[in-house]
This record gives C-alpha cells, structure tokens and sequence, in this order.
C-alpha cells in the first residue's frame, strides 16, 4: 500500500508518501509562504528525490479539517486534481486525528489545539488503545469548535494526564497552565504540528478499513458556517 | 513544441468568480465543451456574491465540471496538451480552487499548465465565433467586477485605455436593481423590465471623466437614481420602475456606446467587440449594433453563453499563449488584483 498525503491545513505546509509501515520521504515548511505556492512543488520536490510513479500510489491522504478555510482548501483543490489525474480515492483524514495521530502510542490523553480565531480553537480528545501488536486510536471527544475552557473543563473531568499540542498551545499557553487541573506536558518540536507524515499513516488505516471517498466527492470539514451565512441565521433567529 | 499546424486541445478551467466551469477547446477557436456550473441562486438570497460560499461550492463541483467537460469532448485527459486555468483577477478563496486543481492535474499528468488572465478570457471569447477576427481592434470589457476599454494589439498584447474611476458598469446595474426592488443579478433583470418602460421618462445624468475622455464614472449615475427614489418617497409617488430601469440602462449604455466608438475613430482601428457580463445587455448590443453599422465600424460580440464566465474563453485566451511557448510553473499563485498584459 502506497499514499501520498497532504496537509495545508495550517501554518504548515506539509507532503508525505507512505509505503505500507515506512515513510519513503516528508516535505513539511512552516513558513510564511502561502501554501498554493508550496504545496505542489514540495511534491513535484518527492516525486523527483524518490523517482516516483503516481500511478503506483494507491491513494491521496487529505487533511480534511477543521483548519484555516483557504488553506483546507488548497489542500483538497489539489488533492482532488491528483485523484482525478490519477484516477485514484482520496482518503480523508481530519485535521485533528491526524495531529493526535503524532503521539501514537501514547498512555496520556491527547488534546490538539488549533487556534480557530474569534476567541475559539479547533480540538478533540484522543487517547490510544492496545490492540495486538499496535494501538488503536480512540476519540474520546469528537473534534469540534469550542472555546478553550469548554474543552479543559472536558480534560479536567476525565482526571487523566494529558498532552498538549497544535498551534493553539502558543496562543493559549498560560490559559491552558492555568486552568488545567490534571497532570499536563506540551508535545515538543516535530510532534506538536500537522504532519503529512501523521496523516498518511493514519491514513493508510483507514485505506485498509476501506474508508476512502472518490475524489469528486470530497469537501472539507469546516465545522462553521461562513459568515455571511452565520450572520444571515442569526437574523432569522430573532423574532 | 506550439509552433506548426499540430493540433491543440487545451482543458481550461475557470473559478474566479460565482461560476465553476470546464471547457475543451481545440485551436483557440473551437470550443468542444463547455460546462458551468452557476451558483447564481446560492448567492441570491444574499443580495451579492459571498466569496466564502462561493469558494466551498467550487471544491464541491470542481471535478465533476472538468469531468464532465472532457466527457462532452469525448475526449480523455492524457490527450489534452495544456491545462488553462484563471490565475486572477477575481475573488482569491475561489480562484485558488481552479488553480490549485490546476496544478495537481497538471503536476500528475505532466500536461503543461499556462495561468490566464480573466479579462484576456473575456476578450477572447470572441475569438470562438468570430473565425476571422484578428488583432489589432477595440474591446470594451463590461462586467459585473469591470469596465475597461481595451486596445487589442495582439494575441495577448493589451493596452488599457480607459476604465471605470468608481463602480463597474455591472455593478451600477446591481445596485440600481436592488434599490427599485428587482433583486440579484440585477443585469439580466433590469434588461427584462427596461423593455417595458419609457427609456426617455426620466433623465439621468453622463458622466464624463475630466482627464481621461475614455475612462467611465457610474457612482454619480447611481446617486441620481437613488435621489430620484428618494423624491418619490417624499412624495408619496409610486416608483415607476420600469421607466427608471429603461431610462439607467439608456444612460448606461450611452456612455458606454459614446466611449467605445470615440476610441474606435480615434485609434483609427475599425474593428470593435465588447465582452464580459454586461455585454449580454440586449440594448447595450442593439445600440452597438446600430451605431457601428451607420459609422462602417465592424461589430463583434459573443452569445450569452460566452459573455457570461465560462472556461471556452480561457482555452481560447491559453491557446494563443501556449503558441507563444508560455507556461506557469508549479508555483503559480492566484493573483486577485491581476493586471492586464502583466505575467
């Protein structure tokens, strides 16, 4: 089984090709170059150092949210480009499993945190589970829009030890310091953001699970209206 | 590679605005398929284009266009020889959706990629029915996001002469729609209505440019309109709707006609042909009509179905490109506030 994943979903830029349990090769920038610029030559940059043929990919792993909405989108506008030149499924892969998926193995709960803007971050709760030779990951808690104490209240309740990660971690450090009642850590550089690397694999289990979606299909979560159409229900909420 | 008498067969997409479309044009000029999607009554409710749901709902349809596209050309993707994709200017969430869909296929498949301006799309669509036009001659662009008058040159060879200080031409026709109460898209609507009322009831003003005699002003023509609503208002008079529509549209088009057929003689060119949105106007085509026929000035425009956005005028704009051996690299960004003739 062969994948190639994405994820522009954030600050990060990111492009992985997985073959069966070994990652051949992972692009990732954080910089502040947009993604519609980097994204497809980081790829054309694997395809070149790992003299690799599409056609031997079995499918396209996609972040496929929450995330920044413009950034989720290059990110399915190109995975969905690749399927259909391909003629290959996409496997989606949500934002915030996969960047759980960093800390595989772990015995803490996970809690990625992505700064959502407007006072909100994108989280869940992860936790992984033994299960034969691996661990199997679990969600506690769905991923979701909330604001930051709703989700520590979430972790608080659970009394176990938790990690901290996500590009919310910075932004809402010493909230999260405050107000976490349970044993924490902060993952460090490497596992605290997206990963392609994190996606294909995660992805290659859903590939083997047959969760694949055909390319023409696929749409991003964005877990929020837009604002206009928030705005507009919000209106015709009041009598 | 592009020189010679080959056959070229481009798939050009386009997203820039509230319409995903896919086209398979072979030769700049003869188009195989071409496939919109329109999400006019998305946005309808809103009054205008929102660009965030604009932007979700071309991921959601952009493959099944470009597949249907190539399905109509009973053609298969491998056989195209460019990938053409609007690259700006127009809305960034929606144009990044064509191009960077663009971008993989053309990344997967090896098919090289040419990035196309909006405004060269629109200007080629004439190229489609009108076999023969060639450069040099006059274009005025009239759109919902444009007014320009333009100097075709060449293939590819623009020099903007005059172009709108305020609202684009389109854009008056919308919010003159929306103040009389027609609703979005105003173009379409107000060209229905104006046919039933009397276009020399009220007279509303033309604006002239002092600097540029080619540059066009509409913000001026929208407040007199809303001045005289106001009036009636204050009166307790019932708006007569359509008159008010008939006699915009009459100021609108006069201006444009004026302005247009001014640069035609002045630059001694005596070919002329309008594109965009706006250029689908029934009266603004029979005034064109009219006035080029009694000046000896040969009058070219596109059907409906090329004026409006559609992916047909980016192959054709992407062929003469490809001829020239222009290419955009994997890097190619969308560019919201393009510029005419800038690369």
């Amino acid at each position: 089984m062969k994948l190639l994943a994405l994820d522009s979903s954030g600050l990060v830029a990111s492009v992985a090709v997985v073959e069966d349990d070994c990652l051949l090769a992972e692009f990732t920038v954080n910089y502040k170059k947009t993604h519609s610029q980097t994204l497809v030559p980081m790829m054309e940059e694997v395809r070149k150092m790992l003299e690799l043929d599409l056609a031997s990919l079995d499918a396209i792993a996609v972040a496929s949210g929450p995330g920044s909405f413009t950034g989720l989108r290059i990110g399915s506008a190109t995975a969905k480009g690749l399927g259909l030149a391909l003629k290959k499924p996409l496997v989606e892969v949500p934002t915030l499993e996969g960047l759980a998926y960093n800390l595989y193995g772990t015995d803490k709960l996970v809690c990625p945190l992505m700064d959502a803007r407007r006072g909100q971050v994108y989280t869940g709760i992860y936790e992984f589970i033994k299960e034969g030779a691996g661990w199997r990951m679990e969600t506690v808690e769905g991923q979701c829009a909330v604001e930051l104490s709703v989700i520590l209240k979430k972790v608080n309740a659970l009394g176990r030890e938790v990690v901290f990660l996500g590009d919310g971690v910075p932004v809402y450090r010493s909230r999260i310091e405050m107000e976490t009642e349970v044993p924490y850590g902060f993952a460090p550089a490497g596992r605290n953001r997206q990963t392609a690397a994190s996606v294909a694999a995660l992805g290659c289990v859903y590939y083997a699970q047959g969760k694949t979606v055909p390319a023409a299909r696929h749409q991003p979560i964005y877990l929020r209206l837009s604002q206009a159409e928030r705005e507009r229900a919000e209106k015709e909420a009041k009598p | 590679m592009g020189v010679g008498n080959e056959e070229v067969k481009i798939l050009a997409i386009e997203s820039s605005c509230d319409e995903t479309a896919a086209a398979v044009v072979r030769n700049g000029r003869e188009v195989l398929s071409n496939v919109i999607y329109s999400q006019i009554d998305l946005h309808t409710v809103y009054g205008g284009v929102v660009p965030e749901i604009a932007s979700r709902k071309h991921i959601e349809k952009i493959n099944q266009v470009i597949e249907e596209a190539l399905s109509q050309a009973g053609m298969k993707l491998e056989e195209m020889d460019a990938i053409a994709v609007t690259y700006g200017p127009g809305l960034v969430g929606a144009l990044l959706v064509g191009v960077s869909a663009a971008k993989a296929i053309s990344f997967a498949t090896g098919i090289p990629l040419i990035g196309v301006h909006h405004i060269e799309g629109h200007i080629s669509a004439n190229f489609i029915e009108n076999k023969d036009l060639e450069p040099p001659f006059i274009c005025l662009v009239a759109s919902g996001g444009h007014s320009h008058l333009v100097v075709v040159k060449g293939y590819g060879e623009y020099e903007i002469i005059g172009r709108t200080r305020d609202d684009a031409a389109g854009e008056a026709f919308d919010k003159v729609a929306r103040a009389i109460g027609l609703g979005y898209p105003g173009g379409p609507k107000i060209d229905r209505v104006a046919k039933e009322g009397n276009a020399d009831a009220i007279h509303f003003p033309r604006a002239k440019v002092d600097e540029n005699e080619y540059d066009f002003s509409f913000s001026g023509l929208k407040s007199a309109v809303l001045n005289y609503l106001n009036g009636c208002q204050m009166k307790g008079e019932e708006v007569p709707v359509a008159d008010v529509a008939a006699s915009f549209q009459k100021a609108v088009v006069e201006v444009l006609v004026e302005h247009s057929l001014h640069a035609v003689e002045a630059y001694g060119l005596r070919k002329f042909a309008i594109a965009g949105g706006v250029a689908s106007n029934s009266s603004l085509r029979a005034a064109f009509d009219a006035e080029c026929a009694k000046r000896g000035i040969a009058f070219f425009h596109p059907s409906p179905i090329y004026c409006t956005d559609n992916a047909a005028m980016i192959g054709a704009a992407a062929y003469y490109e490809y001829r020239k051996g222009i290419r955009s690299g994997y890097d190619l960004n969308a560019v919201p506030n393009l510029k005419l003739g800038e690369r």
